[in-house]
């Protein structure tokens, strides 16, 4: 059947499943928004108060939900404005489609008035994208993105129309579909086609994961490694099995906060730079790691020479290229996380390993703070927060000591549940992820956890959360500083605080009442549960500013580059 | 792994779209490599344009090059080609200066010798076509550049491996790359 082309593109999207749209409007994308007017029913467009913020809250949506987030934008400044949260969704394998329109066919390369390269642009950040001059492709091309973006290592994808191709009077052929029989039809079967793998899912080589069963059997000090492929893959059920059937400690890295309840037996906290000393004892002492969709990141692998040094190292990852990419492996599986689990899990025979649990348990999971009456410390601030919420909140961080200590602090219990820049480190990521994931999970409390330099970068979201109601919780750990950056000037460059200084902070309170929202400062752990318990009651957007000590640190630390238990800080 | 540097070619066979061969060029500059040169072409079977890169680096960075190529989703297939196994080949056209009948003849010596082709001539000037690998390519460049070269142009090495296998084999590492391409 013939269709405008606006309406082909948005049926797309409704074949995908999609509800929810991020976005911000422009010269080059009218038309798309001139045709959603008339789906406002079924596609529920929220407005953001800038572009960076759409992606991030597309981002936290796909994360939260483990659907493909979708993300508007026009062409020139608001194409670029996405960049930042392509890149974000890339580093930590997100699976967002994000669609922009550039200038007519006849300027295009005649650097017309906001045009830019957007999809040369995102050509490094993204899986693929897309140049569309050809209306009659729409169908073909929105599937295959989908289908990127959600399959394999899943990550974004950028799509970007130009705008003659959305013009009101261009007609092209659409027929309805079905998302299972995508892969039969056009560009996507001749890519399975051309791998070979046709029409069937693909299995993991079931030689490999027996050769891992019996490195299993021989290993009495096995660690294992979850990593965000579990989190992605949604293998959290399949890990959990099989870590309790072998009886195998588990370090969590950033991105695979939620693969492993944090608080299980075998847990034993975050590993890497502010890895727990159990954790980064096991990954020294242990014979065999296992590393489930993890990278080996420099955050975690430090020193990739001494990494695991007196282990045999077993990688589990769905992308082929991470292989060997940062540190040598003695044997790898490709495939999907569940799977390849699952399998490995009907291979082996229970085993029990307590001397060596004895010995990693023997150091500490968590850090020991001392509690201060009559002041609020970080641990202060995440243990109240954690008794009143409920367990299965949602949270979404900013980037800094604010992260890090929610991560050590809370304990994550199922994918989705944290929401973290842990790959690119993107400073105001964390509200327009919240938002996005509080759109997504409606029924979870969603809590944000910022810095006070993180919440001055994109902050202004507190309008798109005001307007369309989405409530979310922000605690601001409010140390007047870039505490993160300040903590290596204390320790690495003899405490010149060069440019670290925020002391010169808005009034957060104000800023949240401004916005329409609610806002308390506190100072101590009384003041702090009244905030809570008043903004859970509330049921709106809050923001609670909780003043902390400017010089408190992330403990422990290991520097960068540095072999693992080389503790600088304990 | 061999720590030394020297030139390897990458052999790549692409999904022949807009924008793929810059895919492909800037990983290297992503990477931190230069290409030394770089040839592409269609192949045999329509849609798909096969592409050979020379770059100086190790053997752990080539192979880390061609793991991150292999795994873009309109990268058919990735070789790493070395110097025994396989031929290798470019093509070179030099204008030179020859403007008396001497020089001319000095000229045809050189190329015989190389098994070059006269390809045009010129009251004033021959253009030469050589095939060949890059140090005779070289070599004969060097005793022409006496006559006086006006100007060259050169394709980059193209390779093929020695033997009949080719870069279609299917094999464990491609079913690996593959596993991640599936669209399911
Ligand atoms: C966009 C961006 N710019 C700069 C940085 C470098 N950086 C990492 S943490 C940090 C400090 C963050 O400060 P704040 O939000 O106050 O958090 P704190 O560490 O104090 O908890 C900075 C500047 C970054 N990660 N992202
Ligand atoms: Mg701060």
């Amino acid at each position: 059947m013939k269709v405008k082309s606006t309406v082909a593109i948005l049926e797309c999207l409704l074949e995908q499943g999609v509800d929810t749209i991020f976005g911000y409007p422009g010269g080059t994308i009218l038309n798309i928004y001139d045709e959603l007017y008339d789906y406002q029913d079924r596609l529920h467009h929220i407005l953001t108060a800038h572009e960076q913020g759409a992606a991030h809250a597309a981002d936290g949506y796909a994360r939260a939900t483990g659907k493909v987030g979708v993300c508007f934008a026009t062409s020139g400044p608001g194409a670029t404005n996405l960049t930042t949260g392509i890149a974000t969704a890339y580093y930590d394998s997100s699976p967002v489609v994000f669609i922009t329109c550039n200038v007519t066919e006849n300027l295009l390369g005649k650097d017309a008035f906001q045009e830019v390269d957007i999809t040369g642009i995102a050509m490094p950040i993204t899986k693929a994208t897309y140049l569309v001059r050809d209306p009659e492709t729409i169908p073909d091309i929105l599937r295959e993105a989908f289908a990127v973006a959600a399959t394999g290592r899943p990550g974004p994808v950028l799509i970007d129309f130009l705008k003659n191709v959305t013009a009101p009077d261009v007609l092209i052929d659409y027929e309805p579909m079905e998302r299972k029989e995508h892969i039969k039809h056009g560009r996507l079967q001749a890519l399975t086609h051309r791998i070979g793998w046709d029409i069937k899912t693909p299995e993991p080589n079931h030689e490999d994961i027996r050769k891992l069963a019996e490195m299993v059997q021989n290993s009495e000090k096995p660690l294992l490694i979850c990593g965000g492929g579990v989190v992605r893959g949604r293998a959290h059920e399949q890990f959990r099995a099989l870590a309790e059937k072998i009886d195998a400690p588990v370090a969590i890295t950033v991105m695979g906060g939620g693969g492993f309840p944090g608080g299980h037996e075998l847990a034993t906290g975050m590993i890497g730079m502010h890895g727990s000393q159990a954790s980064n004892m096991a990954c020294d002492n242990c014979d065999l790691l296992i590393a489930v969709g993890c990278r080996f990141s420099d955050r975690v692998a430090l020193d990739p020479e001494t990494f695991a040094s007196n282990a045999k190292i077993v990688h589990i990852d769905i992308d082929r290229a991470e292989i060997g990419k940062n540190v040598r492996t003695d044997h790898h599986i490709i495939g999907d996380a569940k799977r390849v689990l699952e399998l490995l899990c009907e291979m082996v025979e229970p085993m029990e390993h307590t001397r060596w649990k004895n010995f990693i348990f023997s150091y500490p999971k968590r850090v020991a703070y001392e509690d201060k009456p009559d002041q609020l410390t970080p641990q202060q601030v995440l243990e109240t927060i954690r008794q009143i919420v409920p367990g299965d909140s949602i949270v979404a961080t900013d980037v800094g000591q604010h992260q890090m200590w929610t991560i050590q602090h809370f304990n994550f219990d199922y994918p989705g549940q944290l929401l973290t820049s842990g790959g690119f480190g993107t400073m105001g990521f964390g509200l327009g992820a919240a938002l996005g994931a509080k759109v997504g999970c409606p029924d979870k409390t969603v809590l944000h956890i910022t810095g006070d330099g993180c919440f001055r970068m994109n902050g202004q979201e507190m309008a798109t959360e005001s307007h369309y109601d989405i409530p979310v919780i922000t605690f601001v750990f409010d140390n007047r500083t870039l505490g993160m950056v300040r903590q290596w000037q204390n320790l690495i460059y003899h405490k010149r605080f060069s440019q670290t200084d925020l002391d010169f902070a808005p009034d957060f309170v104000k800023l949240a009442e401004a916005y329409g929202l609610k806002g308390k400062r506190v100072t101590n752990v009384q003041e702090l549960e009244d905030a809570i318990h008043e903004a859970l009651e509330w049921g709106h957007g809050y923001v609670v500013d909780c003043m902390i000590d400017t010089d408190e640190m992330v403990r422990p630390m290991v520097g960068g580059g540095q072999p693992i238990t080389n503790f600088m800080l304990i | 792994m061999n720590s030394e540097k020297k030139a390897y070619t990458l052999s790549i066979l692409v999904e022949d779209t807009p924008g793929v061969l810059s895919q492909v060029a800037r990983l290297f500059s992503r990477k931190g490599y230069n290409i030394e040169s770089i040839c592409a072409g269609p192949t045999r079977s329509p849609g798909t344009t096969r592409i050979s890169v020379v770059a100086i680096c190790d053997e752990a960075e080539i192979h880390q090059l061609a793991t991150q190529l292999s795994k873009l989703l309109l990268v058919i297939s990735v070789d790493v080609l070395e110097g025994e196994e396989s031929i290798q080949r470019e093509l070179c056209l030099i204008k030179v200066k020859a403007d008396t009948r001497e020089v001319r003849e000095g000229i045809i010596q050189i190329i015989n010798v190389f098994r070059a082709n006269i390809v045009d001539f010129g009251t004033d000037s021959l253009v030469i076509a050589a095939v060949g690998t890059s140090d005779k390519i070289r070599a004969m460049m060097k005793l022409l550049e006496d006559y006086g070269i006006l100007e060259t142009v050169n394709t980059g090495l193209v390779a093929l491996q020695r033997g009949e296998k080719t870069i279609h084999d299917q094999n464990k590492l491609k079913d690996e790359y593959n596993y991640g391409k599936n669209l399911h």
